[in-house]
């Protein structure tokens, strides 16, 4: 297990230079420059500052340099929000949307495998029809339609939650301001688990395991959680990895509606500001989260299922 | 959680979903007590203000929402009222030399620092020589230039030792100009012109814009912020006028999408918001129209015609019949309705200028469509040979409606084949300073100070941002020549001149004049609302609601 841990530590480290070079390159063939703004700079400034940064230099002075600051776990300074550096504005900035997201994943989860599997019960009655419905819904309703909606309702309408903002006096004065941006967050997740989770509980429980437990005498409840539930869960758990890292990560919508200082705004302004270092330090950070719950994944998935432990 | 009556929340509720007629403030009981003036218990005032600041350094920020918040945590030698009146500021009198290029402040002797250090003449005279040294990368310096050696130091080819500012003593400063500057007064409430404290800066460097260490000479101080959610100032117990300042703590809010914010002001979570939805404007009509607040704003919306390629370079006549076919009460009244007014003339109304008015302002539409087909056949089309046009826009919806509304227009009293094109906004701003693939752009200006110069030099043959191509070389001697004038009324002469020279040529087509469009809560009092929408804080009372 030792050995294959640090076997994929090594292999993920050419993975992000790759993604770390496609991204630098990218950012910078975008038209338009960080400092292009609708009121020109006077052209001894525009020189100074471009020197300040570094990018009067050749493009692979500035990789190297770029890499060079990333081994030290420096980010560089942002070029938008001239007071801070990146390093910080991702340290500020994820651990509330981590707050958020894991919140979000938690609750998806629950509800989403608890619908799954119930579903996957009742195949074809109508109480499954109704789960899969709603969560088709929760599929194809956009999370810009169901924040402002939420909004409208528990804020603006019935008063019982704050509409946005992101208190800093403490978790639990923040309690209120994360319920509804968790739920947004949460509802486009429930419904993949829970589809998720369906269909492959559909499967297992057709399998000959399932057929030789059920005719064993096991009790219905032995046969679904000890047996079905753990290989039902796979495909759930392949999911899981990357949507993890992506929510953990912010979401740009539910963060703008609901006023949350998380990551993801950081990505698109960072974008259209052409805030260069911004992007890069969320791309690859963004990037290491996606490597490392790959990985977590793939240590579960032996926990989880003999047949792949045998091949390891 | 803040508790609210069930009252209101349903009377919120009832106006919310049947959009009927039901006005929010009934709910709210009397504002302002039995008095109308009675204060509320806490003073606490919740702003939206656009975007994430860019910083809280007045000489190294950018952008509207960190001006807003500068203005509470500075003051500049001069200071506005609440109409946007000049007063003073961090100077309790100034004296101004007859040829008009000697300034002399005479500093108040209580201003306070927010760490209780006095204010001095010097702290000026170190801020303006940072604002200006090159390597303070000011990305607003060039507005100093009215200051004698600040174009040479910004360039590099003076040290900032050379600007024309001197602190003759500690209540003492004196700003000498290259030529007279009528608006030089209105120029220094501008965050370039403010003066920063020289300990703080030189012992924090770069960083000591930050929360930590953050010192300004304003009326609140900086206590909290969060990025990408707010800022929050407190009152600076230091300040001169405290005694005189009501609000004790303000928040500005970091709301970049308009939805958003309004529904956080109709939470009673805002107080005064940055703008409004443009979609909503409608809804906000019926049910809060008593507290949209709609003021004129210092800002022309137009679209530019390049004029260095065809089809529109060395064509007058042509550009214009494209402008006067534009019916500008359907774009101001009906395609932006906000309170918006249809401009003929490049120069929004400004104090100490006359408004030029061309005569197509005077004529029917129709007497205007007719001699835009006039002209438009003079040209050599034809609706066997229409006029083929690209109209270029930056991604939104507001600009789409008007370049739409553009084409059609264009297409029914001319025949003109107009197509749209979409640029994200580096991407278009890139494009249309190429000025090679532009034939028609959207824009707009806002000036940086309440004067017409401010929109005049924007057509310079040499300036930067001329991304019409403009090149009139009576434009700009007559530019010239006001630069040079002390006599303020001929100056204005020559202005208004170089405005009707610059309207006879046609390189844009003014559509109509900023307005500022925000919601204000009732209990806010002292909102009036300015042309250059400069908000203090300290002019702001709550009353109890």
């Amino acid at each position: 297990m030792f050995r294959y841990a640090i076997k994929r530590v090594f292999a993920a480290i050419p993975t992000l230079l790759i993604l770390i070079a496609l991204a630098f390159f990218m950012i910078r063939a975008a038209p338009g420059g960080p400092f292009d703004t609708e009121k020109t700079l006077h052209p001894e400034i525009e020189a100074k500052i471009r020197a300040a940064y570094h990018l009067d230099e050749p493009l692979y002075q500035q990789l190297y340099r770029y890499l060079q600051g990333l081994a030290q776990g420096d980010f560089g300074p942002s070029f938008q929000y001239i007071d801070r550096s990146v390093t910080e504005l991702i340290r500020e900035g994820f651990p509330v949307s981590l707050q958020l997201g894991a919140c979000a994943m938690l609750l998806a989860l629950l509800v989403g495998v608890t619908a799954g599997g119930w579903a996957a019960l009742r195949q074809n009655r109508p109480s499954d029809h109704a789960v899969m419905a709603a969560s088709m819904t929760g599929i194809s309703i956009p999370n810009f339609v169901v924040g402002p909606l939420l909004i409208l309702a528990f804020a603006v309408h019935l008063d019982w939650l704050p509409a946005g903002g992101w208190p800093t006096e403490g978790l639990l004065a923040r309690l209120p301001n994360m319920v509804m941006p968790v739920i947004a967050l949460a509802l486009p997740q429930i419904a993949y688990i829970a589809r998720l989770t369906r269909g492959s509980m559909i499967e297992v429980l057709r399998s000959n395991f399932i057929r030789m437990a059920r005719a064993q005498g096991l009790a219905q409840s032995t046969i679904l959680l000890r047996h079905a539930l753990k290989p039902g869960l796979l495909p759930v758990l392949s999911y899981l990895g990357p949507a993890t890292a992506a929510v953990i990560t912010g979401s740009v919508v539910v963060e703008q509606i609901f006023g949350v200082p998380g990551l993801g705004r950081h990505f698109v302004q960072g974008a259209l500001n052409r805030d260069y270092t911004l992007v890069m330090g969320v791309v690859v950070f963004y990037g290491v989260l996606i490597i490392l719950f790959n990985f977590l994944v793939d240590i579960c998935y032996g926990l989880l299922d003999p047949r792949v432990r045998q091949r390891n | 959680m803040r508790l609210k009556s069930i009252l209101l929340a349903s009377t919120l509720a009832l106006g919310g979903c049947g959009g009927g007629q039901e006005q929010a403030p009934v709910s709210y009981g009397p504002i302002g007590g039995e008095t109308g003036q009675e204060l509320a218990e806490v003073q606490v005032l919740h702003r939206g203000n656009g975007t994430e600041p860019q910083s809280l350094d007045p000489h190294r920020a950018e952008g509207v929402p960190s001006s807003n918040i500068l203005r509470d945590l500075f003051e500049g030698l001069v200071a506005e009222a609440p109409n946007g009146e000049l007063i003073p500021g961090a100077a309790e009198s100034w004296e101004i030399s007859a040829d008009g290029l000697t300034y002399t402040f005479t500093i108040r002797p209580d201003g306070r620092w927010s760490n209780g250090d006095p204010v001095t003449a010097f702290d000026f005279e170190y801020g303006l020589r940072r604002s200006a040294d090159p390597n303070t990368l000011s990305r607003y310096s060039s507005v100093l230039a009215p200051i004698r050696n600040a174009r040479a130091v910004i360039a590099g080819e003076l040290p900032p030792e050379a600007l024309g500012v001197e602190a003759v003593d500690e209540r003492t400063f004196v700003i000498q100009l290259e030529a007279p500057t009528p608006y030089l007064l209105g120029l220094l409430t501008h965050s370039t012109c403010y003066a920063v404290h020289r300990g703080v800066v030189e012992a924090n460097g770069t960083n000591w814009s930050r929360v930590e260490t953050h010192a300004g000479n304003g009326a609140y101080r900086l206590q909290e912020w969060v990025v990408q959610s707010h800022i929050r100032l407190a009152r600076n117990s230091h300040y001169w006028d405290d005694a005189n300042t009501t609000i004790d703590d303000v928040r500005y809010y970091a709301i970049d999408n308009q939805d958003a914010e309004l529904k956080r002001y109709r939470a009673d979570e805002l107080d005064i918001t940055s703008t409004i939805p443009q979609k909503q404007l409608k809804w906000i009509r019926q049910n809060l129209a008593d507290e949209f607040r709609v003021t004129p704003y210092l800002g022309t919306y137009y679209f530019g015609f390049n004029t260095t390629q065809p089809p529109f370079v060395g064509r007058p006549g042509l550009r214009r019949a494209l402008s006067l076919a534009v019916d500008r009460d359907i774009i101001a009244y009906v395609v932006s309705g906000a309170g918006e007014l249809p401009a003929y003339s490049w120069v929004p109304p400004v104090r100490g200028y006359e408004q030029q008015v061309p005569e197509e302002a005077g004529w029917t539409q129709a007497q205007r469509e007719a001699e835009a087909r006039r002209l438009y056949a003079e040209a050599g089309y034809s609706a066997e040979n229409p006029l083929q046009v690209e109209v270029l826009y930056n991604t939104s919806d507001n600009h789409k409606r008007v370049a739409i509304a553009l084409a059609f227009m264009w297409k029914q009293v001319l025949g003109v084949e107009a197509s749209l094109a979409n640029q994200e906004w580096k991407v278009f701003l890139e494009t249309r300073k190429r000025k090679e693939d532009t034939q028609i752009y959207r824009a707009g200006w806002i000036g940086d100070y309440e004067d017409a110069y401010t929109f005049a030099q924007l057509l310079e043959s040499t300036n930067e941002q001329n991304d019409f191509g403009y090149d009139s070389p009576r434009y700009d001697a007559l530019l010239a020549a006001a630069s040079a004038e002390p006599d303020v009324a001929l100056r204005a002469r020559y202005l208004q001149e170089a405005e009707r020279v610059l309207l006879a040529d046609h390189p844009l087509m003014p559509l109509y004049f900023y307005v500022t469009k925000r919601m204000v809560k009732p209990w806010v009092e002292g909102y009036e609302g300015n042309i250059m929408d400069h908000i203090y804080t300290r002019h702001l009372r709550i009353l109890k609601h």
